[in-house]
């Protein structure tokens, strides 16, 4: 109990107080107020750009993530038995592999002359610049995000999905629904509560997104694939603006909650629980 | 798929065969290409650095490289790094199960005022992102004068929510005769715990210190801000010192890039148990 309060009440309250003092990482703090707030979102040049490739990142990871590990957790529940759990686990394997290791692979086959390029170049297109490009290099960054975290729902869908009651689709497939029917009648509805779940996990997840673009961009080229957590890093421990930083951890955190909570009170709309 | 094709027709029965027979060759290819980049670091792992890049889609250069490894092994202190993730991804483990026991049990067997909210307030900090406390935990590790140091690197993880509420269900599930007889015999509360519940909690606490051992072996952002000594760093900032003034190393940084995964390969493929029962309920948060 101790613990808990040391290490994540008191951080988290003392991170707003920071917030407000001009606070270098040896010297001594300054009150200044409102100040950090006002310089991040009127004079910091990257604030709105970390923000907005943030969001961009959130939404486009989490909607292919889901649709893609939703795809693939109903193919493997159709593929059945072993087939589903050795796939499983394979897809799985990136989630527990340290994610920097992870990220420097990429960093490596998409270098410009790395081997997607050369891949590419054997059928005769031109790779692109994955690294160097703004939009390549958001797309790179969403892409082994995706390799990289995809596992995990589809494990847990993969459990909920076996969590269906059975004769349920028995029943549906008597009546004659074909497997994407079944899919979006039956199989979805009853998922729902699994996929809620999996949406706020991932969505959390995005926000933090940190490592990849650090080890695959360095936030570049310019501030293309800077983020919120990356900016973060880079004011506390490069630029010595704790105050700004803890500003930002701030941002970060209100916004997390908030879009926690509404997709809490969204939840109604479309996440059925049983009767 | 055998209970969907009985009640078929039997030419329409070989058709679906011939479907199933599609869907896992599919399948096979799919899980393939989830594996390339995988295949690809054992492959550079084994190349001359100066044909990392020369050598194409060949997955072979012109010798297998096997001295990046012992390359990489020397050109960081390896051993001092593995020694210290090893170290704290343990150490850490072991807390975190340690912490996760005594503080589900408080929330399940002891009544107290504020018991529920409090345990609110404990589920709320797994979505609370980590990110946002670096900064005071870095300060305070300044003013304590740990910076560098092996509590640095344990502590201030070790008291997530998602340990003591897997075990809290458990706990909830089991009935409170066990210790209620052993307290009838004059044991005391902490001997109770020790002696008859953690034994009950043995699957439980497999699955927490698994969690906990992945997350500090792999942990990042952390290590980053918190070690500047090379001797104190761990696996993941050990990878970062291949890269350097003049490029990268990319063939000995392979090499270390596998054996840091070797571990968690190991986990993967030995406890896919204890993992899934983790994941769904609720293990890396949002990873």
């Amino acid at each position: 109990m101790l613990g808990f309060a040391i290490f994540i009440v008191i951080p988290l309250l003392t991170s707003l107080v920071i917030s407000f003092f001009d606070w270098p990482l040896f010297g001594t703090p300054e009150f200044v107020g409102l100040e950090n707030y006002r310089y991040m979102l009127t004079g910091d040049p990257a604030f709105w750009v970390s923000l907005r490739n943030t969001i961009i990142f959130a939404v486009f990871y989490t909607a292919v993530n889901l649709v893609v590990a939703l795809g693939l957790s109903y193919w493997l529940m159709n593929l059945g038995g072993r087939w589903a759990s050795f796939f499983r686990v394979l897809f799985f394997i990136p989630v527990v592999t340290p994610m920097i290791g992870n990220a420097l692979i990429f960093r490596l086959m998409l270098n410009d002359d790395g081997v997607i390029n050369q891949m590419l170049a054997a059928i005769g297109i031109e790779g692109p610049q994955w690294l160097n490009t703004p939009g390549w290099a958001m797309l790179s960054l969403v892409m082994m995000s995706l390799w990289q975290g995809m596992g995990y729902n589809i494990i847990v869908l993969g459990a909920g999905i076996a969590g269906i009651n059975s004769s349920v689709l028995e029943a549906s497939k008597i009546d004659g629904a074909g497997p994407i029917v079944r899919f979006f009648r039956v199989v979805f509805p009853m998922l729902s509560p699994t996929i809620f779940f999996c949406t706020i996990m991932t969505v959390i997840g995005a926000f933090k997104v940190f490592t990849q673009p650090y080890a695959l961009t360095e936030g570049g080229p310019g501030n293309a694939t800077n983020t919120i957590v990356l900016h973060l890093y880079r004011n506390g421990f490069s630029f010595d603006r704790l105050g700004l930083a803890s500003a930002l951890a701030w941002v970060l955190f209100v916004l997390v909650m908030l879009i926690t909570a509404v997709q809490f009170s969204q939840q109604k709309r479309w996440v059925t629980y049983d009767s | 798929m055998t209970a969907e094709t009985t009640h078929l027709i039997t030419p329409k029965r070989s058709g679906l065969r011939a479907g199933q027979l599609i869907s896992r060759i599919l399948m096979c290819v799919t899980g393939a290409v989830f594996l390339f980049p995988f295949v690809w670091m054992l492959a550079t792992s084994l190349k001359p650095t100066n044909e990392v890049f020369a050598s194409g889609t060949s997955f072979f250069a012109s010798r297998l490289e096997w001295s990046n490894y012992t390359t990489a092994w020397t050109a960081i202190p390896f051993e001092r790094i593995l020694v210290n993730s090893i170290f704290v991804a343990f150490v850490g483990a072991l807390l975190t199960v340690t912490v996760s026991v005594l503080s589900a049990y408080a929330f399940s067997r002891f009544e107290f005022r504020g018991r529920a909210a409090l345990f609110g307030a404990f589920l709320a900090t797994m979505v609370l992102p980590q990110e946002v406390l670096i900064i005071p935990l870095y300060l305070m590790m300044q003013k304590l004068g740990m910076v560098n140091s092996y509590p640095a690197l344990i502590l201030p993880f070790a008291f997530g929510a998602f340990g003591t509420f897997l075990i809290r269900q458990f706990l909830l599930s089991l009935p409170p005769d066990y210790e209620e007889a052993a307290t009838l015999d004059g044991a005391s509360r902490l001997r109770t715990l020790v002696s008859v519940i953690v034994p009950l909690l043995r699957a439980p606490i497999a699955v927490v210190f698994v969690f906990a051992f992945i997350e500090y072996w792999g942990s990042f952002l952390w290590p980053l801000i918190v070690v500047n000594d090379a001797d104190m760093a761990t696996m993941p900032i050990g990878l970062q010192m291949f890269s350097g003034e003049r490029g990268t190393d990319w063939g000995p940084l392979m090499a270390a890039v596998t054996l840091v995964a070797i571990p968690s390969l190991l986990i993967v493929v030995l406890l896919q148990k204890q993992l899934q029962q983790g994941v769904s309920m609720g293990g890396f948060g949002g990873r």
